[in-house]
């Protein structure tokens, strides 16, 4: 009974849900009720048009294959982290927060400038006829920075905390080394993966100050979801705004929704007899 | 962890191969695309010379976006310290129906676009928005003004502090707080003696995060700042402007000041979890 021992449950529970209300779910009903007002045929019309689908397409479509390569990219640095020494290991773990700590807008433009025709990287790319800058791919390239820390910090732990006797004994029993980590490490990894794969999509799907540098932003071709957003907010086209706010934000949900469904998942897994 | 185990099969140096392969490869990834784009900033910054450099951050625009930025977050990260704490408190020591719901609406900003946390704004202090024609009536202005920014700003980094206090005091029962109570201690003396000192270094963690994204936030603040220099730039804000207009190396250069905070917030960080790794929540994926 630590209800009765323990005070300021009321104070710190009015203020938690204070702010949230002001600060959160004031402002997403406002959201819904404007959407809302558009009807569902509305809201249909809205996101079918032309140049909305191909934001959403190119939104989705990017996030989805910049977690993809995180996912790979995010478990293999996850690994050297956790099972090899070398000179500048801590430093390295250090740094794969950067895409949290660097400001988007600086992430934006620092790309913009490496992946730029006239770039570090970009010169090279380009004699090879290969555009990253101003198309999609600079897009991709964006969504692959801001994602990145997301897989790498969700497996780093678990990876950390697996038995090695785990392996051992089924390398003892036979296994290839190939063989203990594809049936072995990999399954018990799924959550964690799952988990990271889920966060980089949606923290891609919604990035707006890294991607607008580089995208160029021409319609129908390298504009993202949020940037239309912010195009028919200047036009004072609210409606249409929200309709692409609603959705984004159904998806933002839904990510939630599987997170906490993951994560009863990989609770299980943890309480599974040795 | 213990990283040598004898491998059991393969010869060594096969072993030793493929390890070095794998390292380089992570290297190589996080150097292309982590570090070169990092050390890109301060290149384009100091292009034209320090000189240019110091002139560029000496401008009028860029001295008054970092006195806004700085007063935004002096605002935004205040508020979020008692929000967190209060969140952490009611979430850790109560049991109430919702407190799962409330859980996720805690986290709810985290994952959804700094954009939607403008465009929510607009509609509802905006002046096609709920309150807009109120407001309008009485005179008064909230989107693009410095209001909105703060507003913009708690929105996105809500979540932060409360993140990591949660799991850490959570961990930490409620024991000790119920041993002061029973000794006589008033609620806020066991507060300030009992929880305080348990949660200082994780609080400091929270803090320190929520500070850089108030002062980095790009998204959230663009769409209701109205870009007024002087008046509604931020400092990420700044760096779009003249970014826009072929400033390369003014935007750079304000860029390089942001960068320069996001460096010592990751060496902070860093420092806090080698230092008082015991006194941090054991970490919660995505949580930042």
């Amino acid at each position: 009974m630590r209800k009765r021992i323990l005070p300021g449950f009321g104070l710190s529970l009015g203020y938690t849900m204070i702010c949230l209300g002001f600060i959160v779910l004031l402002p997403l009903a406002a959201l819904a009720w404007k959407a809302s007002g558009v009807g569902i045929m509305g809201l249909l019309q809205l996101l079918d048009a032309p140049r909305a689908r191909a934001a959403l397409m190119l939104s989705f479509g990017g996030a989805f294959a910049a977690a993809l390569i995180n996912t790979v990219a995010g478990f293999l640095v996850a690994w050297v982290l956790v099972r090899y020494r070398f000179p500048g290991r801590r430093v390295l773990d250090a740094l794969v927060d950067l895409p949290f700590a660097l400001p988007t807008a600086v992430a934006g433009i620092a790309l913009t400038a490496l992946y730029a025709p006239n770039g570090w990287l970009g010169q090279p790319l380009f004699d090879h006829g290969i555009r990253v800058a101003y198309t999609r791919l600079g897009v991709g390239v964006a969504m692959v920075f801001v994602g990145f820390p997301f897989v790498v910090r969700t497996v780093q732990p678990v990876l950390a905390a697996l038995d090695r006797e785990i392996e051992e004994a089924a390398e003892s029993l036979g296994a290839r080394r190939w063989q203990s980590f594809l049936r072995v490490i990999l399954p018990l990894m799924l959550p964690a993966i799952l988990t990271g794969f889920a966060l980089a999509l949606a923290r891609a799907v919604g990035e707006y100050g890294s991607v607008i540098f580089i995208a160029g932003n021409l319609p129908m071709q390298s504009e993202i979801a949020p940037l239309l957003i912010v195009q028919k907010l200047e036009e004072f086209d609210y409606a249409g705004a929200s309709a692409l706010g609603a959705v984004m934000l159904v998806f933002a949900f839904a990510i939630l929704l599987v997170l906490a469904l993951l994560q009863r998942w990989s609770r299980r897994w943890a309480e599974l007899p040795a | 962890m213990n990283a040598t185990t004898i491998p059991l099969r393969q010869p060594r140096r096969s072993r030793r191969v493929l390890h070095l392969a794998l390292i380089l490869c992570a290297v190589g990834f996080m150097g292309l695309f982590l570090i070169l784009p990092l050390a890109t900033v301060f290149v384009e910054a100091l292009r034209k010379g320090l000189p240019m450099y110091l002139d560029a951050i000496a401008q009028p625009g860029s001295l008054s976006a970092m006195r806004l930025t700085l007063w935004v977050a002096a605002v935004a990260v205040p508020l979020n310290i008692v929000f967190g704490i209060a969140a952490a408190w009611s979430m850790t020591h109560f049991r109430f129906p919702g407190k799962a719901l409330l859980g996720a609406l805690i986290d709810l900003p985290f994952s959804v676009s700094p954009v939607i946390a403008g465009l929510i704004y607009v509609l509802l202090f905006g002046a096609q928005g709920w309150f807009g024609p109120w407001l309008e009536a009485h005179g008064i202005r909230i989107i693009f003004t410095a209001t909105a920014l703060v507003l913009a700003t708690m929105f996105i980094t809500l979540p932060f502090i409360a993140r990591e206090l949660i799991p850490l005091m959570q961990a930490q029962g409620s024991d000790e707080e119920e041993a002061a109570r029973v000794l006589g201690a008033g609620g806020w003396q066991m507060f300030f003696r009992v929880t305080l000192p348990k949660i200082r270094w994780a609080l400091l963690y929270g803090v320190l995060l929520c500070n850089a994204r108030a002062m980095g936030e790009f998204g959230a603040v663009s769409v209701v700042s109205g870009m007024i220099r002087g008046l509604t730039t931020t400092m990420p804000l700044e760096v779009e402007m003249r970014y826009n207009e072929y400033d390369h190396v003014g935007a750079f250069a304000v860029a390089s000041l942001l960068a320069m905070l996001g460096l010592v917030t990751l060496g902070a960080k860093t420092f806090l979890e080698w230092r008082h790794r015991g006194e941090l929540a054991a970490h919660a994926p995505g949580s930042h």
